[in-house]
């Protein structure tokens, strides 16, 4: 609060409080701002107040740490860099307005950020237009591939059908019946629906699947959890599969954790609950209950082992937590790095074309690689939650597996490739061998 | 082995003699390098951090009928079962930190193995303990710990708890264990298909009776090809249990109504005294909800370091400073913006929104973007069954929170000098002036009494939802539409919009989803005010002359 002593404060009119509001937020970008000329920008474009705070935020500060650790080294290129931080405020047409400003006015060079798929669509116009680069770091619904944007979230088949296949399998406890809970916006409604078709491909009969989307911020959950219950108790093992986002997490686990419903009876698989969420929350009723990611905390690396200690050495927080969505920061912005110094520019085509083929470790004992549809390689891991909070690796892919843009699962996706590389399209189509429409 | 021996001894006397030297000597030699016996064998199974290996372990240790096994799978399931790979040893940690040697139960000589770790459990460990440990426990000396038991065979419908059970239900003298053991040895005879018939047909009257949701479950399980008695019987018992439910569904959505019902009401009654008494529409209502729960946060924070002892009373220590907190921002706000825009609602909407902006803004600057966990005390979690209803003890604490907040408002609104004087500048502004009230000082207190309401709801609100930055966000609509469609300036109105709201929202949900219900219910108050627009009490009062 103290940052906003700021002679615009001090008339308390509806305007100026709201300017004083975003010069708050914004005084971190504006620090970092004051170096020589002679660097490479790099735009963070991640909401740092509004809904989506609470996890783009952490995000913010992943791309800052990378530069800082990037500028110890000597930079790019002979270059130090410069992040350049705007607050597009979780308001998905400021996000385009924000891209604009950062490629046209501050000139960067690429930039980091989105999280909800509704802002990484309001700036895709940008980024084709201006021809920039935006690297998007969260996993989502697939069902897109873009020439100025590179993937490095999971795709449904790198989180969602692993999850399934994991609960199916004996270990995961030999489920038959689905309830598909999800907040109600595209990405849970893309995922379920690839989900459907892929457990009736199964041989999951109608009847065993219960489909249910609440609104955003939904918080009183008796009514679905009662029904979750009942619907669970037909005489087949029955699990929740969980695209829940934000805030509403938290009241649909305590309401759970209340109700009793334990892990063992029904487990819950999200795909949105990450250690960030469950630091709000009390684990110890939610013990056993799982989330899907390429990434988690407790997993034993050394490679990990050291980001947790230099990240909280930055953060000068010694329990901030890590997550997954700030591991596809961390692989994508050593992939940029590597493409620049490969390229000897950081001209957009040049690091758009070198891109496809680059390597580079994830946190998880592997090496991530960028393919031509724009998507990486990474290993799906199913995590348990413990009591601390942290989560328990209890089943992994072996090996890595390759991010498909376009499901196989939904009939209009499945003819559809993408591939910047020798097709120079995002989506063609094998049968028709036509690249359908803009690229869009 | 000496039983069975000694059993030998009675029919072969002679060969019953040489096997029990030959035993004697197995034990002595084995004694020496490890112990033998199947418990001792399934120990080093622990050590391999495989679930599977761990699996086949746990189904050892359960059928080896040692004193030890209850203990260690207790352990396991804790999580304060350890192992060193290195050294191939398994330790159980007690309660209080020590260790155990889990093959002998004594106490663990010698330092701790470095590379000890937890064995690790996942769901199908978890649930083949809790059925390992249902049979093993079923003679135990606590009642509720037989209870539970009982609960988890009647779960895992294990064939083989069968013999524990019949000895437990011999022994049996509690009258609501024995029912429990009842119900579990009926649904161990329901899941054996090679159970007689009429043995079946018993067992279903018995499920039947007990009348709930895995009842259900488990007549559901009976196979098609079942002989006809007992699938005639198994219908029979389906429908009985069916109507019982649904007419508990009823009594239950009149609850969760009630419940959504109280928390809308707890977070629109300050909103009530701001804008249904004073008429400000005040944006920033939401944000005194957050402080109130951000002030728990802290309350919470400073009694785990310091005065961990007094967790269960962190409630009642937030309840007055959060009162305090938010009324007390709530009167800066009134002294330093709103008293310049009295009859300038729309002004006065974007200056308040403006604050909410700014009080969000500070608020994660303060705290950080992310959740923090406010712990509910050990009186506020769990839940018990009323009938065929689960009430969860937060919920029900809420009803009661908010029926205190309300009755106490009332009497001071109708009872103190203060409401006496609040009353009077509402209704009449310059007669009340006339008569020598200082306007603009009770404006200021009424601004901090509702502040301040809002603050002590977001006590409670901070048990059941996530106390973010965005927290108030959530409410402020929803608070708006309690007020507007109660009729502004009327508690008694805010009371029943706010339960009548909450009741028909959980009435509607189960048919038209969580989406489409709320839908509904906005179209039904835009239609209502259409109508009736003072809401369903109007009151002549200072918001509808402005």
């Amino acid at each position: 609060m103290n940052n906003s002593v700021h002679p615009a404060a001090t008339r308390p009119t509806a305007r100026k409080w709201l300017a004083a509001a975003a010069g708050l937020a914004m005084t971190a970008g504006a620090i970092s701002s004051a170096s020589a000329q002679d660097t490479i920008k790099v735009g963070v474009l991640h909401s740092l107040s509004g809904t989506m705070a609470i996890s783009e935020t952490t995000l913010k500060d992943t791309v800052l740490f990378m530069i800082d650790e990037q500028n110890k080294k000597g930079g790019v290129l002979g270059k130090k860099l410069e992040a350049v931080v705007v607050d597009p405020a979780s308001n998905w047409p400021l996000f385009a307005e924000k891209a604009r400003e950062l490629i046209a006015k501050d000139k960067v060079s690429v930039v980091f950020g989105c999280w909800t798929s509704v802002s990484r669509k309001s700036v895709l116009p940008v980024f084709k237009e201006l021809n920039s680069i935006l690297f998007y770091p969260v996993q989502y619904e697939g069902e897109e591939s873009e020439r100025n944007v590179f993937y490095t979230g999971a795709a449904p088949n790198q989180q969602a059908i692993p999850a399934v296949d994991y609960l199916m399998s004996k270990d995961g406890g030999d489920v038959k019946r689905w309830v598909l809970a999800g907040t109600d916006y595209v990405y849970p409604r893309t995922t379920n629906k690839i989900l459907e078709a892929y457990l009736k491909s199964k041989g999951v009969a109608d009847a065993d699947i219960m489909v249910n989307y609440t609104p955003f911020g939904h918080a009183d959950w008796q009514t679905i959890v009662s029904d979750i219950k009942k619907f669970g108790s037909a005489g087949k093992k029955t699990a929740v599969v969980s695209t829940i986002n934000g805030d509403a997490n938290v009241p649909f686990y305590k309401e759970l954790g209340n109700q009793g419903i334990k892990a063992t009876d029904i487990p819950v698989v999200a795909f949105s609950v990450g250690e960030e969420e469950l630091a709000g929350l009390d684990t110890k009723p939610l013990v056993g209950h799982l989330a899907a990611w390429n990434y988690f905390q407790s997993v034993k690396d050394p490679a990990n082992a050291k980001f947790i200690k230099d990240w909280q050495a930055f953060t000068k927080n010694p329990k901030r937590v890590t997550n997954d969505p700030m591991e596809a920061t961390v692989i994508g912005f050593n992939m940029w790095v590597k493409a620049v110094e490969k390229a000897g520019t950081v001209n957009a085509d040049k690091v758009i074309d070198t891109l496809p083929g680059i390597e580079a470790p994830n946190l998880t004992g592997g090496v991530s690689k960028m393919l031509p549809n724009h998507h990486i390689t990474k290993p799906v891991l199913v995590g348990e939650i413990r009591g601390d909070g942290q989560l328990d690796v209890v089943w992994q892919t072996k090996g890595l597996v390759p991010g498909d843009a376009w499901t196989d699962f939904l009939p209009g996706s499945k003819d559809l490739e993408a591939d910047w590389v020798t097709l120079k399209c995002g989506n063609y189509n094998t049968v028709t061998k036509k690249c359908g429409g803009s690229g869009s | 082995m000496p039983g069975v021996v000694i059993n030998m001894r009675g029919l072969f006397d002679r060969i019953g003699i040489l096997l029990l030297f030959a035993v004697l000597i197995a034990v002595g030699t084995s004694a020496s390098n490890a112990l033998a016996g199947p418990y001792e064998d399934a120990l080093p199974g622990f050590t391999a951090d495989s679930f599977s290996d761990t699996a086949d372990s746990v189904d050892k240790v359960a059928g080896s009928g040692s004193a030890l096994a209850a203990p260690l799978l207790q352990a396991l399931k804790d999580q304060r079962l350890q192992f060193s790979s290195a050294e191939k040893k398994v330790l159980i940690k007690t309660a209080d930190g020590k260790l155990l040697d889990a093959a002998t139960g004594q106490p663990f000589a010698g330092s701790p193995p470095a590379d000890l770790s937890n064995v690790r459990l996942n769901n199908r460990l978890r649930n083949l303990l809790d059925a390992a440990l249902g049979s093993l426990t079923l003679m135990a000396a606590d009642p509720n710990k037989r209870h539970d038991a009982a609960q988890s065979v009647f779960k895992s419908r294990d064939g083989a708890a069968l013999p524990a059970l019949e000895k437990a239900l011999a022994a049996e003298q509690n009258a609501g264990v024995k029912k429990a053991l009842m119900e579990a040895k009926a649904a161990i005879i329901i899941a054996t298909a090679a159970a007689p018939t009429a043995d079946k047909i018993a067992a279903i009257g018995v499920i039947r009776d007990r009348g709930d949701q895995d009842s259900m479950a488990l007549l559901q399980m009976i196979p098609a090809d079942a002989p006809p008695e007992v699938i005639t019987a198994a219908a029979d018992a389906k429908a009985k249990i069916e109507r019982n439910l649904t007419l508990w569904a009823t009594v239950q959505n009149l609850w969760y109504g009630l419940s959504l019902g109280s928390v809308l009401l707890l977070a629109a009654i300050g909103l009530a005294i701001t804008f249904g008494v004073m008429g400000v529409i005040n944006m920033a209502h939401g944000e005194m909800v957050m402080l109130g729960a951000y002030t728990t946060f802290v309350v919470q924070e400073v009694i785990r370091t310091s005065y961990p002892g007094l967790f269960d009373y962190s409630l009642a220590i937030a309840l007055p400073l959060a009162f305090i907190v938010a009324g007390a921002v709530g009167i800066a706000i009134e002294r330093s913006v709103i008293r310049f825009l009295y009859g300038r609602p729309l002004e006065t909407l974007l200056a308040t929104w403006g604050i909410s902006l700014v009080l969000q803004q500070a608020v994660r600057a303060a705290f950080g973007p992310t959740n923090k966990e406010v712990g509910n005390p050990s009186w506020m979690s769990g839940a018990f069954d009323l009938g065929g209803i689960l009430i969860t003890y937060n919920r029900l604490w809420i009803i009661v929170f908010t029926g205190i907040v309300f009755v106490a408002l009332l009497g001071m609104l109708r009872f103190t000098r203060l409401g006496l004087e609040m009353r009077a500048v509402t209704q009449n502004r310059s007669m009340a002036a006339a008569v020598g009230i200082r306007t603009a000082r009770i404006d200021a207190l009424t601004f901090g009494l509702g502040s301040g309401i809002a603050g002590i709801a977001g006590v409670a609100l901070s048990q059941i939802d996530n106390v973010s930055p965005n927290l108030g966000q959530g409410y402020i609509i929803d608070s708006f539409m309690v007020v507007v469609f109660g009729g502004v300036g009327n508690l008694w109105g805010t009371l029943v919009g706010a339960l009548t709201l909450g009741i028909a929202n959980k009435f509607l949900e189960p048919f038209a989803g969580a989406v489409l219900g709320k839908i509904a219910v906005l179209v039904f108050i835009i239609l209502f005010i259409q109508k009736r627009p003072r809401g369903m009490f109007a009151l002549k009062g200072r918001a509808i002359e402005a």
